[in-house]
């Protein structure tokens, strides 16, 4: 299903609009996710426009890139990642996600094309993408190897795999399931199983695997007292690793 | 809806604020943003405008207007404040010691201000903005409503639109502020400001005078030629009485204050008075809503610093909402706007504080307060340190300013 649907019920697109508003309210539910954005987003920006030789400085540094969001949720990366210019394909297993998600895309007048899907039934249909990201997903799939290895068949000769999660750590497991399900009730409960968290070498393994080469590879660490996610080299809670399939030689 | 009834900013109010900040969001959010300036004023064709009314554009504002490409367009009409002096005095007093002058230089070659003509500025911007794609609607904003993801607009002409962000730079008594239902705090001077244009015989040099009499301070700002602007203080019924005197006796009133070192002088506009206060809305934002320059505060012009500060506003919007832009966000998202707040609002309330102080200190005819603040003063004329920290901030480049105020692109 894409952005410009026609299947109309006015009911169901009266309780959608509810639910994409709480998705995108920055004081509501998703609060936690919308702090952690803005530096998902530059950091985004920064590897993409590096890597693809674009100017960093552009409103829309994107234009021409065709990118996966797997996981895409609300549509909270693949909507600012069109606004940057890029052609966005957002996935989701949950119909009720994108639904949310392409409600909100066309009343902010942003083209993004959102499809109730599987990374691995696109990879059977061999859709190809400049850019495939894998934000906060890994930790939830059944099979971490075989997932990131049909993701990885998706990335063009030259384009990027980017991957986000968190780390089978005793501080990860402390922070993300106790700290932000438990204490500060950020997540709901169950929302992580510590037992799928991915060490970084899991992760590299994986996509090497998958006949990519790692480049980088970045911990985020959140500081309680300014409220703010920030970019550190400690990755032993969130951290996110860029692959790039090598050029056709 | 059709799509040329879609925007991303759209600023309410045609006046200074309002074209500032849309050729800064031009500057920031790139060729593709659709924005618009709405304003009745714009139906009407442009008159050959016969206000002579001057502004002080400290150096801060003139960087930010250099890197919008508007001072090249108006740089000829500009006087620069080559050197200031600031005298205490009674009316009386035959000779008036001079307690406070610097030569007016931010950095060596950059004057502290310029003092350009209103209408001067509203016509180049005015003609930029056209020129760069802002839509200038001939209406007012007669409503709007907030939604997640736009805020809808009703026009005065009964039209429609959405935008990202709303900015009311709809002036002191702001409409849209009043319709979001933000208060006001603040006080009155009972002081109004007359406001005039004089003529006189001999150049001015580029010094600007400003005595502070007992009824408040009266202030002599050079403009091209030899002419100077006056802001003239006293309270209110004063000012009332004097703007009613036949022309030649206002004149003789204005020749006590003025003094005689540039010869003989004229009054070449209606002079007008403006009442003096403080005001500050109590937020300066709401769902999508942002106020700029006098919609989110007025303050007492004794420190020149009215536009300046609205220009500080427009200088930060512009660059919390490029900023989100460039990573994708939406521009009139809460995380842009209290961004806005956080940097504007503090700033705004300690100048209204201070220049409340200044006007305070030097409106007292006690000889006690006369003699520390000669002291003060005259502690500060030997600092040279000190006194470049003064003019830094009265030029509007000190502290944390945002990247337009330095002079960079956003």
């Amino acid at each position: 299903m894409t952005a410009t649907a026609t299947t109309v019920d006015p009911r169901e697109v009266e309780r959608f609009a509810a639910l994409a508003a709480e998705w995108w309210n920055p004081r509501g539910k998703m609060r936690v996710l919308h702090k952690f954005n803005p530096v998902r987003l530059a950091y985004l920006r920064e590897t993409l426009t590096a890597h693809f030789g674009r100017d960093p400085r552009a409103i829309r540094p994107l234009e021409g890139l065709r990118l996966l969001d797997i996981g895409c949720g609300g549509g909270l990366l693949s909507e600012p990642l069109a606004r940057m210019g890029a052609d966005v394909t957002g996935i989701d297993p949950a119909e009720r996600n994108v639904r949310i998600a392409a409600l909100h895309a066309e009343e902010s007048g942003v083209p993004v094309d959102y499809r109730a899907t599987t990374a691995e039934a696109l990879a059977d249909d061999g859709e190809r993408f400049d850019v495939v990201m894998a934000m906060e997903v890994v930790e939830h799939v059944a099979d971490v190897d075989l997932f990131l290895a049909r993701a990885a068949e998706m990335v063009k000769p030259g384009g990027l795999l980017v991957a986000a999660t968190l780390n089978r750590t005793k501080r990860a497991f402390a922070l993300a399931i106790v700290g932000a399900e438990y204490v500060l009730g950020w997540l709901p409960r169950g929302t992580h199983d510590w037992q799928r968290f991915v060490t970084p070498e899991e992760l590299q393994a994986a996509l090497e695997a998958g006949g990519l080469r790692v480049i980088e590879r970045e911990g985020v660490v959140f500081n309680p007292l300014a409220d703010e996610w920030r970019r550190s080299g400690d990755l032993s809670v969130n951290y996110m690793m860029v692959a790039e399939r090598p050029a056709a030689s | 809806m059709q799509q040329d009834q879609r925007y991303d900013a759209v600023m309410a109010g045609g006046g200074l604020a309002g074209l500032t900040l849309a050729l800064a969001l031009r500057q920031g959010l790139g060729d593709s943003a659709r924005l618009a300036v709405a304003d009745p004023a714009f139906a009407a064709p442009q008159p050959a405008s016969t206000d002579l009314r001057a502004s002080a554009i400290a150096a801060g504002a003139r960087r930010l207007f250099e890197a919008l490409g508007v001072w090249e367009r108006v740089e000829a009409e500009a006087q620069p404040i080559l050197a200031m002096e600031i005298t205490d005095s009674k009316l009386g007093d035959a000779a008036r010691p001079v307690f406070l002058s610097f030569d007016g230089e931010v950095e060596p070659g950059e004057p502290f201000a310029h003092m350009l003509p209103n209408a001067v500025l509203q016509d180049a911007m005015t003609d930029l903005a056209r020129e760069r794609g802002v839509a200038l609607l001939p209406t007012r904003i007669a409503g709007f409503t907030p939604g997640p993801a736009r805020i809808a607009l009703r026009l005065g002409d009964g039209a429609e639109a959405t935008s990202s962000v709303l900015a009311a730079c709809d002036g002191g008594r702001s409409k849209l502020r009043a319709l979001a239902g933000i208060g006001v705090t603040g006080w009155s001077y009972h002081q109004s400001a007359i406001v005039m244009t004089v003529g006189h015989e001999r150049p001015h040099a580029g010094k600007a005078i400003e005595h502070f009499l007992p009824a408040g301070p009266f202030a002599m700002l050079p403009l091209t030629g030899n002419r100077c602007s006056i802001v003239w203080t006293e309270a209110t019924d004063t000012a009332a009485r004097l703007l009613k005197l036949p022309r030649v006796l206002l004149l003789d009133e204005l020749e006590q204050r003025f003094g005689l070192e540039l010869g003989g002088i004229e009054i070449l506009d209606e002079p007008k008075a403006f009442p003096l206060g403080f005001q500050m809305a109590r937020s300066f934002i709401g769902e999508r809503l942002a106020l700029v320059g006098d919609a989110a505060h007025t303050i007492h012009p004794i420190a020149g610093q009215g536009i300046n500060m609205g220009l500080r506003d427009v200088a930060a919007l512009a660059e919390a909402a490029t900023d989100a832009a460039r990573l994708g966000l939406d521009i009139g998202g809460p995380d842009v706007l209290e961004r806005y707040q956080r940097w504007r609002r503090f700033d705004t309330l300690a100048m209204g504080v201070a220049t409340d102080g200044l006007n305070r200190l030097f409106g007292l005819r006690s000889d006690a307060v006369r003699l520390a603040r000669d002291v003060g003063l005259g502690l500060v004329e030997r600092l040279p340190a000190l006194k470049g920290f003064f003019i830094r901030d009265a030029a509007g480049i000190g502290g944390r300013a945002p990247r337009l105020l330095r002079g960079e692109a956003l």
